[in-house]
């Protein structure tokens, strides 16, 4: 039972992580209809961007807990999402509105293109920048002293803090999207975009500017997700966006996509399955290798029998 | 909004509002609106009507900003109206559709505070900070909805979700959520249409209404007996060219409208089996 509770923690744990990239896949597709598969680069790019704020602010090895988690970690998500927005922005502008007429192959095209891009620009430029130590390996994530390698215990239980700060900031996040969606002029006017961009136009919405905030809002969220993934971790490189991206991917269709309520539940939900099928299933299929296997089989269960998602697509719900 | 209504009502010297000239819109070779030119006035109810096809929707969506035109101009109020549908509803102009489109999974009360929104300055940073302004301005944009809920009869049903508002109530809504947007010219796309005549009454009323609000209202409608008692001038449409202007009772008696709905009566002799 104790290897129950510690593999829920770390499913959560996993799952938040997961659960913070998949909401900005939904939060897009929903006003869109694009799946932004750059998206996990921008996760990527987020992370780095928290990593080159650290060197900026002269790489501070040995300090507090209380500078730690009160100084250098805020301004590290800080300085992330300046990255991740800027450069999720930058895309959007640049690549998908010249598209936004075109049949909706050659966004979904251009995005793995802008994926592709965005690996190799940070791959072969990012050591280029002053100061920046090259990124063609896996680069050491700065210590966040409290929080970096350091656990509790809960009974038998072990917690690790970075897991607390992934869960803590997912809810967070949650709460913060679902005032931002229901009570704000900016979050009523994405809905009303999402069910009907041209009816949105007409009552004086500018829909340019709501797909803009759906970038922005996602790759905020990435960016956080980028700063977790490196103290979980304890180190980044310019390849996590692959596969984390396509595991929020999955999360957000398993939720129901364009539903942010469905990807935060997807994430977790994800995060569970694939910490609980290493454990419990029996001989080699529990193994860590097959992990991804279940959890692209979860994926496969679900769009048999709910195509929809386990939350259904109330958002996106046109006629 | 400043009008008196008495001054207002049909008074053709109130000011031209909109004056559309010789507007044509040509989709490839088919030129669906051709050469229209058509002016409203503060104050006014104007009449579009046409067999389908004319090209009605068509006009209205070349003065809404959701089809360029090919060529001709567009002022409103004295200025050039731009093409784009959001400059549009700032100049003063709102419309609503043929087929009922609302933002079905909003309740009633936020498909009308959307359309208030463009009358709001508070951005996204105000809100996420609940400044002072963004309270007020929100709370004044639900107020002036719920108004225009109460105003076209909607106010019990506020917190329904639009969706599951009977036909006749959406037909409503969407007119409360085109005033929202304080509009000086309220485009109506068919208002009456799949409605019975209680209904179709009720609306006439809600029109005069607006009209007494001190705002130009064009309405396109199928219904001759509406159009004619609401209108104080009708414009007829036929293949994308007017081809009779004026007061209701002109357009009604002109056979070349009669014919252009239910054609020649020699023509049903000659082409007997062409039904």
């Amino acid at each position: 039972m104790d290897l129950f509770w510690q593999q829920l923690i770390n499913g959560l744990s996993l799952g938040a992580l997961y659960a913070l990239i998949a909401v900005g896949y939904t939060v897009v597709y929903g006003i869109v209809q694009l799946i932004n598969f750059a998206h996990g680069e921008i996760f990527m790019v987020g992370a780095f961007g928290a990593f080159a704020t650290w060197v900026v602010m002269g790489s501070p090895k040995q300090m507090s807990w209380q500078a730690a988690v009160f100084g250098l970690l805020p301004a590290m998500i800080v300085g992330g999402m300046i990255v991740s927005v800027s450069v999720a922005l930058l895309t959007e502008r640049l690549a998908y509105r010249p598209l936004r007429d075109a049949p909706r192959l050659a966004p979904l095209i251009t995005a793995i293109g802008i994926s592709v891009f965005l690996q190799e620009v940070v791959r072969l430029f990012f050591g280029t920048i002053p100061g920046m130590p090259d990124a063609k390996r896996a680069i050491p994530f700065p210590t966040v002293t409290g929080i970096s390698g350091r656990s509790f215990q809960i009974g038998t239980v072990t917690v690790q803090n970075s897991a607390v700060f992934t869960i803590a900031a997912l809810a967070v996040c949650t709460v913060f999207l679902w005032f931002f969606v229901n009570r704000t002029k900016t979050g009523r006017a994405m809905v009303a975009t999402s069910q009907d961009p041209d009816t949105a136009r007409l009552m004086g919405i500018n829909v340019d500017r709501v797909i803009m905030s759906a970038f922005a809002v996602g790759a905020a969220l990435a960016a956080i997700a980028g700063v977790a993934h490196g103290m979980r971790y304890g180190n980044i490189d310019f390849r996590m966006g692959f596969l984390a991206g396509l595991k929020a991917f999955t999360a957000a269709v398993l939720g129901g996509i364009g539903n942010i309520n469905g990807a935060v539940v997807g994430g977790l939900v994800l995060g569970v399955v694939e910490s609980m099928a290493t454990t419990f299933i029996p001989g080699q299929f529990g193994s860590p290798a097959w992990k991804d296997v279940w959890a692209f089989v979860l994926l496969i269960l679900v769009l048999v029998f709910r195509p929809q998602g386990l939350l259904g697509a109330k958002v996106v719900d046109r006629a | 909004m400043t009008a008196a209504p008495e001054v207002a009502r049909g008074s053709a010297t109130g000011g031209v509002l909109l004056d559309a000239h010789n507007v044509t819109m040509q989709f490839g070779g088919l030129r669906a609106v051709g050469n229209v030119s058509m002016h409203v006035s503060r104050g006014e109810i104007v009449g579009l009507i046409g067999p389908n096809g004319a090209g009605k929707t068509t006009f209205f969506n070349c003065l809404t900003g959701l089809y360029k035109p090919t060529s001709g101009s567009v002022t409103f109020a004295g200025q050039p109206l731009p093409p784009r549908p959001r400059k549009v509803v700032y100049a003063g102009m709102a419309r609503t559709f043929q087929n009922i489109r609302l933002f079905h999974n909003m309740t009633a009360l936020e498909n009308v505070m959307v359309g208030r929104y463009c009358r709001t300055k508070t951005n996204a940073i105000d809100a996420v900070l609940r400044l002072p302004r963004h309270r007020r301005e929100e709370r004044e944009a639900t107020d002036r909805s719920r108004e225009l809920l109460a105003f076209v009869g909607l106010e019990k049903k506020a917190d329904t979700l639009s969706r599951n508002l009977p036909y006749g109530d959406q037909r409503r809504l969407e007119i409360a959520r085109a005033l929202a947007t304080d509009p000086q010219l309220l485009l109506l796309d068919e208002p009456t249409a799949g409605m019975n005549p209680q209904e179709t009454r009720e609306a006439e009323d809600l029109i005069f209404r607006i009209r007494d609000l001190g705002l130009a209202v064009l309405v396109i409608e199928h219904d001759m007996r509406f159009i004619f008692n609401l209108c104080d001038r009708v414009y007829c449409l036929v293949r994308g060219e007017v081809l009779v202007e004026g007061a209701g009772d002109v357009v009604q008696n002109d056979p070349r409208v009669i014919e252009a709905y239910i054609g020649k009566p020699t023509v049903i002799e000659e082409d007997g089996n062409d039904a």
